[in-house]
């Protein structure tokens, strides 16, 4: 095979855009990937300071050294889940690529400073070890990011990874899920923003990256994670894309096209004392910013009026500025049927919530109202 | 030539010479799940392997639900 660019031997192919890459195009291939990425979904700014979740695999130590090359101001933060001879080895790379790099990587090891690893976690929560995981991740992450004073955090999520989520989401038609999928979590005071810039790059390509930039990073699999759905997932969509090249791209972008054609139009903030599970599960269940709202009403918890006041209303269109009458009208107690139709045609995300653990204690649940995507009935 | 796999690490011996894209479907395995090195350099489904190489097979299928 020829490099689609130079017509020099080419070392990497990608099939689903018809094209072969020597080294240089190929690295090239990938930043444009990455660039393009965050200019579509908006993900970074200039000077922002940016947390790289580098856990010594392919796709947090490509997306650093990608992020580097781009220009980004990006350190590093390596989390020690305590998962045996896996995590003692994924150190040795993330140490390493930080040298490389000559960037800071900050070291959490959740044993020495929380007191659980995440097999100890799966079993206490009866949770399976990869939901603990990355609910542990998923709240330190935020947590360093904020006290080091990052804006933003980066993962390593890649298209295969988005692919393989939205496939299990679909086959389930989880709505709740489906409507939070997009690659950027805005952020919401206590909350950084998230975003995933590999989305547009597939495994394949990430591993071929670390491959050919000479970047060492653990092979091995997670041993908690073996045989879990979303490995199941990947291979089928695998599987398609052997026969069907593109399939996997046109699944995931298509998704993102539709399901955000309009993007985010307001977040709001409820606070109160209840009970935090079950407002949180009513906000994820009601999928109406309407809903959410008459449910808040019913747990009597007070609504911070500024935030939905503050729904973000676009000019000229007189149907935002309906359901944002409707909703403020909501929330104070001034019901109105008619217009709890128009409503609907939001659905809450709740971004957080304090500790799930909570009961009786005073809660504190940012969530996001967005335009009801257009593949939603 | 000699043929390491990973996920679990184990090698097996094939009768060379032939493509990439020959060895993979030899294996069974799916061409868009891993990456075929040869020595140190990664290679394309139409390049040739010799028996005298040593190949690897690498799989890039990671991760857990997070």
């Amino acid at each position: 095979m020829k490099c689609r660019v130079c017509r020099e031997p080419a070392v990497v192919d990608v099939r689903r855009h018809n094209a072969a890459f020597c080294r240089e195009h190929f690295f090239h291939h990938c930043e444009e990937q990455v660039r393009r990425a965050i200019d579509a979904h908006r993900m970074l700014a200039p000077g922002e300071r940016v947390l790289v979740a580098v856990s010594g695999g392919k796709d947090s130590l490509a997306l650093w050294d990608l992020l580097l090359r781009l220009g980004y101001e990006a350190d590093g933060l390596y989390l020690g889940l305590g998962i045996a001879d896996y995590s003692d080895e994924s150190t040795v790379y993330a140490r390493r690529q930080a040298e490389a790099v000559r960037r800071p990587l900050i070291e959490i090891d959740l044993a020495d400073q929380f007191g659980y690893d995440i097999p100890r976690a799966a079993a206490a929560t009866r949770r399976a070890p990869c939901g603990a995981c990355g609910l542990s991740k998923r709240h330190l992450f935020n947590a360093v990011a904020l006290d080091h004073g990052y804006d933003v955090v980066a993962t390593g999520h890649n298209l295969d990874d988005e692919a393989a989520v939205l496939l299990g989401n679909v086959l389930r038609w989880d709505t709740g899920y489906l409507g939070r999928q997009h690659p950027v979590l805005p952020s919401a005071p206590g909350f950084v923003r998230k975003v995933k810039p590999l989305v547009r790059l597939a495994e394949r390509e990430t591993a071929a990256y670390c491959v050919l930039r000479r970047i060492d990073y653990q092979v091995e699999e997670c041993p908690m994670a073996a045989g879990n759905r979303h490995l199941g997932y990947k291979e089928i969509l695998n599987a398609l894309e052997d026969r069907s090249p593109g399939s996997k791209a046109a699944f995931l972008g298509g998704f993102f096209a539709r399901g955000h054609a309009h993007g985010d139009v307001g977040r709001g903030r409820v606070t109160g004392r209840a009970h935090l599970q079950e407002v949180s599960a009513r906000l994820e269940l009601g999928h109406a910013a309407g809903r959410a709202a008459a449910l808040i009403l019913l747990l009597r918890v007070d609504v911070d009026f500024d935030a939905v006041d503050g729904l973000v209303a676009r000019p000229g269109d007189a149907h935002d500025e309906r359901a944002r009458l409707a909703l403020a009208q909501e929330v104070r107690g001034e019901t109105d049927a008619a217009d709890l139709q128009e409503i609907t045609t939001f659905h809450a995300l709740p971004l957080c919530c304090a500790d799930s653990s909570t009961r009786g204690r005073v809660l504190d649940c940012r969530f996001l109202l967005r335009r009801r995507p257009t593949w939603m009935p | 030539m000699k043929v390491l796999l990973r996920n679990p690490r184990r090698e097996v011996d094939v009768r060379g010479p032939m493509t990439v894209g020959s060895l993979l479907q030899h294996l069974e395995l799916n061409p868009e799940s891993v990456l075929v090195i040869v020595g140190d350099e990664l290679v394309t489904r139409d390049a040739r392997i010799d028996d005298a190489d040593a190949v690897e097979i690498r799989p890039v299928i990671s991760g857990g639900a997070a």
